[in-house]
C-alpha cells in the first residue's frame, strides 16, 4: 500500500489520473420538482468499478439523497435528494474523491439524437428478424428446387409475405420518408434508389405469389434494409457520441455568473442573465456574458477574444466581452444586450453565412448518387423494353427489369461512403478528436493550406519564464509577492520557482504590480514605471521588473511558449506540399517570434476578426482550400467560413460549434493524425465505389440476360456489402 | 411436410419472443450504460441483502 492520499484520490485502479477541478457555484442548475431535487453532473476521470462504488457511496451518504446513479459510459451523474442538501456539496464530494466534476445542463439536440438513435435500433431488429426468418423459408424453397410441391411453395411464400411486409413497411419508413421528402423538392438522394428497389421487389413479389410463381423477392428486400439499417444505426450512434463529447467539453466553460439584485449576490446561469443586470466578476473568473464595467479597476486577459496576449487595464466604462478573463480585483458591471451591435451577434450572423455556404457541399457520396439513379434506371428501362421487343411476355419483361434495379444494389454504395466514415471517426474518437459533421472527413482531405491562429493554438496561451543566465535566487526572492496575484506573468514566475513562502501585505495595484514589505524593504514587482526604470526603449514584450529598496531594478522576460509538438506540425505539412499561414490578432512583434520559431515566412498580425474573415474569403477566391485552426471568439467567424476547420478543446464553445472536429491534449499531433485519417479515408471511399460500380458491372448483365434469380440477388447483396464492409475495416489505419 | 405445420410457427414464435424481448430493453433503457453493467456486478455488497 501506498500512502492514503493516492488510494483514496482518483481511480482506485489507476486508469485516470485524480483532477482536482471545482466547478464553482453550480446551484443554480439544479431542478426542483414536487419528488425532490434533481442535478446531472459530468464526472471526468470515472473509468472502473471500484470509482463507481465508491462515488455512488459517498453521494448516498449524504443527508437526504435518494438517488445517485453514475453513467460509467457517458460520465453522467444523476443524483436526486430531498431536503437541504446544497448542490455544492455534492460537487465538492464528488470532486473530494479526485474527480473533475461539472454540471451538465442537457440540451435538446441530445434527447432527439437519443430517441432518433433509438428508432433506429429497433427499426434494425425489425428488420434482422424478418430478415433472419424470411431467408429460413427462402432457403427452403431454394434447396427444394424441383422437388418441392407448387402448394407448399406458395404457402411459404405466402407466410414469407407475411413477415416481409409488415416488417419491411416498418423499418423501410426511415428511407421512404427521406426519399419522398427529397423527391418533393425535385432533387434524388441515395434513398430514392433504396425505397425504389424495395418497393418494387414486394411488389413483384406479392403479385408473383398471388399467381403462384416460382421467384419472389421477399428476402431481398428486408436483407437490404436490416444491412442499410446497421449501417445507419452505427453511423446515429457515433454521431450522437461525439456530439455528446464535444458538449461536454464545451460545458467545462458553461459556468454561472454572480448576479447582483440589490444588496444580495445570488449564483445564476449565464443563459439567465438578461441585459440591464448587474453581475460580479471575481478575480480569476471568465466572462460568459458581455458587460459594461461599473465599478473596479483591473486587468483582463482577452486573449480568447482579440489574440492579444498581453492583459489590458481595466477601468469603469471599459466594455469587456465574454471570453475575457478578470484577473486582480474584483469587477462590477452591467449586462449588455446581445444586440445587432455586440460582438457575439456579429460572429453569430457571420457563421450563420459560412453554414448556409458550407451546406452546399457535394459530397463524393451525392455524385456517386448522381451518377447512378440515371444510368441504373435506364438500364432497367431499356431491360424492360428490350425484352419486349425480343418477344418475352409482359411479366416475364417487369420481372427481368425489377431483378434488374434489385441487383444493381443500392447496398453496397449506400455503405461505402458512410461505412468508412463510421469506421474512421470511430478511431478519431478513441484518439480525443471529435468531429462534428459526417462530409468533415472529406473536406479536411481536400485541404491545401492550413492558416494557424497563434495564441492558444500554436502556443499554450500562457506565458513562461524565459530562463537565461537568471540568478535562481532572484526569482525565488520575486515569487513572494507573486505567490500572491492571480496576474498571468505572476503565476508564470511562480512556475519556475516552485514551492516557497508569501509575503505578508502584499498590495495589488491593477496596471502596476504589487507592492510588500519584507523584512523592513519596500518591494516592487511589476512594470517598468512601477519600479521606477525609466525604460527608453519601448520593448512591448512580456516583461515583469522587480525591485528591492533602492536597488536596481530587474528584468524579466517571458515569452508565450509554443506548444509540444508544433515544430513537428508544420514541418510535415510543408514536406506534404500543403502551405501554412499564420494568422493572429495578437502583436506583430510577438507573432514574428513565433513564425521565425517555426520558419513560418507567412504570416499577419494585429487582425480583427473581420480581417481574418477578410483573409479567408481572398483565399477562397484564390481557389485555394483553407483549414483553419483556432480557438478565440476572433476565430468563430472564420472558421466557419473555412472549406474546414478544427479547434483545440480549450476553445471557445462558440469557436467548437463553429468548427468542424474538436481536438484534446496539449499537443498539436492530433492536427496531422486528423489529416491522415482523412486522406485515408478519402482513399477508401473511392476504392468503395469503385468496388461497388466494379460489382455493377459483372451483376448488370447477368440481370439483364433475365439469370438473376432470388438466390444469385441474395448472394450478390450480401457479398457486395461484406466486401465494402472489409474494405473500411481493412488496417493501415494508424494506431498511435 | 405435415411437421412444417408445427415448425414453421414455432420457428416464428421464438423469434418474436427474441424480438420483443430486445425492445422491451431498448425501450428500458438497458443498453444505455453498457460500460456500467459490466463493473456494477465487480461491487461488493458488504452485507448480504436479507
Amino acid at each position: 500500500m501506498t500512502t492514503a492520499g493516492n488510494v483514496t484520490s482518483g481511480c482506485p485502479s489507476g486508469l485516470a489520473p485524480a483532477e482536482q477541478a471545482n466547478a464553482g457555484d453550480i446551484s443554480a442548475f439544479v431542478r426542483r420538482s414536487a419528488e425532490g431535487n434533481m442535478l446531472q453532473l459530468t464526472v471526468r476521470g470515472a473509468k472502473c468499478a471500484g470509482c463507481l462504488s465508491k462515488i455512488e457511496k459517498n453521494v448516498q451518504a449524504l443527508p437526504g439523497v435518494t438517488q445517485a446513479r453514475l453513467n460509467l459510459s457517458n460520465g453522467r451523474f444523476d443524483v436526486r435528494w430531498r431536503g437541504e442538501l446544497s448542490a455544492n456539496d455534492v460537487a465538492g464530494t464528488v470532486s473530494a474523491l479526485g474527480y473533475g466534476v461539472a454540471p451538465f445542463a442537457p440540451d435538446a439536440a441530445d434527447s432527439a439524437a437519443k430517441s432518433e438513435e433509438r428508432k433506429l435500433l429497433i427499426a434494425m431488429a425489425v428488420a434482422a428478424f424478418a430478415a433472419a426468418n424470411v431467408m429460413l423459408l427462402s432457403v427452403s424453397i431454394w434447396s427444394g428446387h424441383g422437388e418441392m410441391g407448387e402448394t407448399t411453395r406458395r404457402v411459404m411464400h405466402a407466410i414469407s409475405g407475411a413477415i416481409a411486409l409488415p416488417a419491411a413497411l416498418f423499418s423501410g419508413r426511415i428511407f421512404f420518408q427521406s426519399a419522398w421528402s427529397v423527391l418533393r423538392r425535385g432533387h434524388a438522394n441515395m434513398d430514392v434508389p433504396i425505397s425504389l428497389a424495395v418497393l418494387l421487389a414486394l411488389g413483384v413479389s406479392v403479385a408473383e405469389t398471388i399467381r403462384g410463381g416460382e421467384h419472389a423477392y421477399f428476402d431481398a428486400a428486408v436483407m437490404l434494409l436490416f444491412f442499410l439499417l446497421i449501417g445507419r444505426f452505427l453511423d446515429a450512434r457515433l454521431r450522437r457520441r461525439t456530439h455528446a463529447a464535444a458538449h461536454d467539453l464545451a460545458a467545462l466553460q458553461a459556468r454561472t455568473v454572480t448576479r447582483l439584485e440589490g444588496d444580495e449576490a445570488r449564483s445564476v446561469r449565464a443563459d439567465e442573465i438578461v441585459a440591464g443586470d448587474v453581475v460580479l466578476i471575481a478575480p480569476g473568473e471568465r466572462l460568459t456574458v458581455d458587460i459594461d464595467v461599473l465599478e473596479g479597476v483591473s486587468e483582463a486577459d482577452e486573449s480568447l477574444v482579440s489574440g492579444e496576449s498581453l492583459p489590458r487595464a481595466i477601468a469603469p466604462g471599459t466594455r469587456l466581452f465574454a471570453g475575457s478573463v478578470n484577473l486582480t480585483q474584483p469587477l462590477r458591471g452591467r449586462a449588455i444586450s446581445a444586440a445587432s451591435d455586440s460582438l457575439l451577434a456579429d460572429i453569430a450572423r457571420m457563421l450563420e453565412a459560412g453554414e448556409q455556404r458550407r451546406s452546399k457541399y457535394r459530397r463524393i457520396a451525392d455524385k456517386a448518387v448522381s451518377l447512378y439513379i440515371p444510368l441504373v434506371h435506364t438500364t432497367a428501362a431499356l431491360t424492360l423494353i428490350g425484352w419486349l421487343l425480343a418477344g418475352a411476355g409482359v411479366r416475364e419483361a417487369i420481372m427481368i427489369a425489377v431483378s434488374t434495379l434489385i441487383i444493381t444494389c443500392p447496398c453496397a454504395l449506400a455503405l461505402a461512403a458512410p461505412v468508412v466514415q463510421v469506421v474512421a471517426s470511430g478511431r478519431l474518437f478513441r484518439k480525443g478528436v471529435f468531429l462534428r459533421s459526417g462530409d468533415a472527413l472529406e473536406r479536411i482531405a481536400e485541404c491545401d493550406h492550413v492558416v494557424f491562429d497563434k495564441t492558444g493554438t500554436l502556443t499554450l496561451g500562457e506565458p513562461e519564464l524565459v530562463r537565461s543566465s537568471h540568478d535562481q535566487d532572484i526569482v525565488q526572492r520575486a515569487a513572494r509577492l507573486a505567490r500572491a496575484s492571480r496576474h498571468p506573468l505572476s503565476r508564470a514566475l511562480v512556475a519556475a520557482a516552485g514551492a516557497g513562502s508569501v509575503a505578508a501585505h502584499v498590495k495589488e495595484h491593477p496596471g502596476l504590480g504589487l507592492e510588500a514589505e519584507i523584512e523592513g524593504v519596500r518591494c516592487r514587482l511589476g512594470s517598468a514605471e512601477w519600479v521606477g526604470e525609466e525604460t527608453s526603449s519601448a520593448t512591448t514584450s512580456l516583461q515583469l521588473w522587480y525591485v528591492e529598496g533602492d536597488a536596481s531594478p530587474y528584468r524579466f522576460l517571458f515569452e508565450d511558449a509554443l506548444r509540444p509538438g508544433a515544430g513537428d506540425v508544420v514541418e510535415t505539412l510543408r514536406r506534404r506540399g500543403i502551405s501554412v499561414e499564420i494568422l493572429s490578432g495578437d502583436r506583430p512583434d510577438a507573432v514574428a517570434t513565433i513564425a521565425s520559431a517555426l520558419s513560418v515566412t507567412d504570416w499577419r498580425a494585429g487582425a480583427s476578426p473581420a480581417d481574418k474573415v477578410e483573409r479567408l474569403e481572398k483565399l477562397r477566391a484564390a481557389g485555394r482550400k483553407v483549414l483553419m485552426i483556432g480557438d478565440g471568439l476572433n476565430d468563430a467567424a472564420s472558421l466557419s467560413l473555412a472549406h474546414a476547420s478544427l479547434a483545440p478543446g480549450g476553445a471557445m464553445d462558440v469557436s467548437q460549434s463553429a468548427s468542424d472536429g474538436v481536438y484534446t491534449g496539449a499537443g498539436l499531433g492530433a492536427i496531422l493524425t486528423m489529416i491522415d485519417a482523412s486522406s485515408l479515408a478519402r482513399r477508401r471511399m473511392v476504392q468503395n465505389f469503385s468496388l461497388a460500380a466494379v460489382y455493377n458491372f459483372i451483376a448488370v448483365p447477368i440481370a439483364v440476360a433475365g439469370f438473376a434469380t432470388p438466390l444469385v440477388a441474395a448472394v450478390a447483396m450480401s457479398g457486395s456489402s461484406i466486401i465494402v464492409t472489409l474494405n473500411a475495416l481493412r488496417p493501415g489505419w494508424k494506431r498511435s | 411436410m405435415e411437421m412444417l405445420v408445427f415448425l414453421i410457427p414455432v420457428a416464428l414464435m421464438l423469434g418474436l419472443v427474441g424480438l420483443v424481448g430486445f425492445i422491451w430493453a431498448v425501450r428500458e433503457g438497458q443498453f444505455d450504460d453498457p460500460d456500467g453493467a459490466a463493473a456494477r456486478i465487480l461491487i461488493d455488497e458488504d452485507r448480504p441483502a436479507d
